[in-house]
């Protein structure tokens, strides 16, 4: 019992003195500011076996709340690129339900399996469509209760985009990180970063349509001992 | 170049391999327009099926454009195989045989290397089978007059091609394989419609409606070159030289047009530019960096996604541009042709149809436009784009002819050999 207490208070001392090794979590809300333009109606007449769905669907461009809470925000460090942890993490599961990608964003880690699902009764095509050189554009068919197929990418890119040529309105954006630290936002506008180390970052967020790759929006921030809270607002034009 | 086929059956087969593909143009169109393009990510099987075999209850969504349009190339392949047989006659069978074997080899030779060029493999083989039936059919009929048996070569070659950039397009996902594989589809359907021309007696009846020409004009008031240079003025020769050369140039404009058009329906970008007849609310928009951003941001695509360029938005103000000049051209040209020539003249009526398609045409982008881009109008546009570009090929293939006997009778009675014109405004009215 005291040897491992001993032990314990040996290795938060270490911990104490080594630069780096603290870590925590940076979290907070993604707001947008200003009305976005109305969203599409989507026709799934040509194919039956997508359901139906009891309000009109649309498409999901902007996808804000009461309080302008922004969902599908991507937020991520700057200047983290080599520390993928994505061989040994879990597969990001990416289903088609109703003729749609759930989730429309994600996001993974270089390496990081994607296990695309088909929830439908029907058959998708999932054509991976990426834009960086040594990501490789793939397309294959998925009939229904099919096996998961399974992606993976070992360069970094925003927003890849994977669509299905059988539904040509079912589209979902994958960005792929070379390190762990990134988020995206939910449906409330939140988003968590786990396990930041201490240190100075500058944070970016990105978002298909208010805060394009080319023009993100960045903060620089500090972690210290401890979690932080970020929030962030951007704009529709 | 006086070339007709006495066989109707020829000439309505003909006919309608041309109408075949009309309608394979379509399908293809309406693929493109629904994005269906890789739809089905195997070829030449369907999601795994024999394409013959891929149950229709499985023909949903994109899969039902790009399934429909691979069995109407296949079914429009075999009518031009049948075709080239017929315009080659017996003498078509031993080249034909000889290329079914080499394709046969090359065929198997894919196999073996396997890959992405499996497809190519099978596609083939496939082929190759459907030569060979053609060759051992025992057709003991004449090869059709020059130049058709080489044009139905001709046809036969970019059939076999034009299945094989549609194939490999889909096996390689490369989209710019698409743009080739449209603007061949384009050329391929001219080259049908000018064997179905060539085919036709009308075409034989243009052939004398210069040589009647020729023959009506008093030779005897041409003893001397100024005489002869006021008669073939008076006679309409100049305008009709003059809308040859119109013909072929607006032609060859259409082709890009087509081109242009291709590239952007390749871009899976939706509408690069959102009005019309203005630009993003000008005459000529902004194409900077943060314009085109701010383009995108404000852009709620449903179907195509793919972000906008100052490309895109820049080719189709030249998409818009060139209209405009084919517009004027083949307006010059109807204008020329009836004023020369009269209403009545055929060379009259083919101009005036010509420029009412490019009346249609130039609707049928703006409405393009205003749909937002709807498949159906799209690929009407499209089609549409298509007939233009054929109507431009037959007429320049009219006015070479026929300018050609009448230069030709012009010198003769220049030479004083006692042949006579009238003016081409009263042949074959």
């Amino acid at each position: 019992m005291k040897r491992n207490l001993l032990l314990s208070v040996i290795t938060t001392a270490l911990a104490a003195s080594v630069p780096g090794l603290h870590a925590g979590d940076i979290s907070g809300t993604i707001t947008l500011k200003g009305t976005p333009p109305a969203e599409k109606p989507i026709d799934k007449s040509a194919d039956k076996n997508c359901g139906t769905s009891p309000t009109p669907p649309t498409t999901h461009h902007y996808v804000v709340g009461s309080k302008g809470e922004l969902a599908n925000a991507i937020i991520a460090l700057k200047g983290m690129d080599g520390k993928s942890t994505g061989a040994s993490a879990a597969p990001a599961v990416l289903d088609q339900l109703h003729c749609e990608y759930t989730p429309v964003i994600m996001a993974v880690q270089t390496g990081q399996k994607i296990a695309i699902r088909n929830s439908d009764p029907t058959l998708h095509n999932v054509h991976a469509i990426p834009a960086v050189a040594g990501n490789t554009e793939k397309n294959q068919a998925q009939a229904p209760n099919a096996p998961d197929l399974t992606f993976s990418f070992p360069k970094a890119e925003n927003f890849l985009k994977f669509q299905c040529d059988v539904h040509n309105w079912m589209f979902a954006w994958v960005s792929v990180f070379d390190h762990p630290y990134f988020g995206v936002s939910d449906k409330d506008g939140k988003y968590t970063i786990k396990n930041v180390p201490d240190g100075k970052y500058t944070m970016l967020v990105m978002h298909r349509k208010a805060a394009p790759p080319s023009s993100p929006v960045t903060k620089e921030v500090e972690v210290k001992g401890g979690n932080i809270t970020e929030d962030f607002t951007l704009e529709a034009k | 170049m006086s070339v007709s086929c006495e066989n109707p059956w020829l000439r309505r087969y003909a006919c309608f391999t041309a109408f075949a593909t009309f309608v394979l143009l379509g399908i293809g169109g309406l693929v493109t327009s629904h994005n269906a393009g890789m739809a089905v990510p195997d070829w030449p099987n369907s999601n795994g099926y024999n394409m013959f075999l891929f149950p229709v209850s499985r023909w949903v969504g994109g899969i039902l454009y790009e399934h429909t349009h691979r069995l109407v190339a296949t079914f429009v392949g075999v009518l031009v195989v049948g075709l080239t047989r017929w315009l080659g006659g017996r003498s078509s069978r031993l080249p034909l045989a000889l290329v079914g074997l080499v394709e046969m080899v090359a065929g198997g030779i894919l196999l073996r290397v396997g890959g992405n060029l499996k497809g190519a493999g099978y596609f083939l083989t496939g082929i190759a089978g459907v030569v060979l039936l053609a060759a051992a059919v025992w057709v003991r009929n004449e090869s059709a007059p020059r130049p058709l048996p080489l044009l139905g070569w001709l046809a036969f070659g970019a059939v076999q091609l034009q299945g094989l950039l549609g194939g490999l397009r889909v096996v390689l996902l490369k989209d710019e394989i698409g743009i080739f594989h449209a603007t061949l589809a384009q050329l391929f359907f001219v080259l049908l419609c000018t064997i179905a021309l060539l085919s036709t007696g009308w075409w034989r009846r243009v052939s004398i409606f210069s040589e009647e020409t020729v023959k009506t004009v008093e030779l005897a008031s041409a003893r001397s070159a100024t005489s002869l240079k006021r008669r073939v003025n008076e006679s309409g020769l100049g305008c009709l030289g003059l809308v040859r050369c119109f013909a072929t140039i607006l032609t060859l404009l259409i082709l890009g047009q087509l081109i242009l058009g291709a590239t952007m329906r390749h871009q899976h970008a939706g509408l690069a530019i959102p009005d019309f007849p203005l630009a993003y609310d000008k005459i000529w928009p902004a194409m900077d960096a943060a314009s085109v951003e701010l383009y995108n941001q404000k852009r709620m695509e449903a179907t195509a996604v793919n972000p906008i360029t100052a490309f895109q938005i820049a080719l189709q103000m030249i998409h818009r541009l060139v209209a405009l000049a084919i517009f004027a051209g083949v307006a010059l040209s109807a204008w020329l042709t009836a004023r020369n020539f009269g209403f009545k003249n055929p060379l009259s009526k083919m101009t005036l149809c010509w420029l009412i398609l490019i009346l249609a045409q130039a609707t049928l982008g703006a409405a393009t436009i205003w749909s937002d881009k709807a498949a159906d109008i799209a690929t009407t546009h499209v089609l549409v784009g298509a007939l233009s570009l054929a109507s431009g090929g037959l007429i320049s293939l009219i006015t070479w002819k026929a300018f050609g006997a009448a230069t030709v009778s012009a010198n003769s009675i220049e030479a004083g050999r006692g042949v006579s014109t009238a003016p081409l405004a009263h042949a074959n009215a």
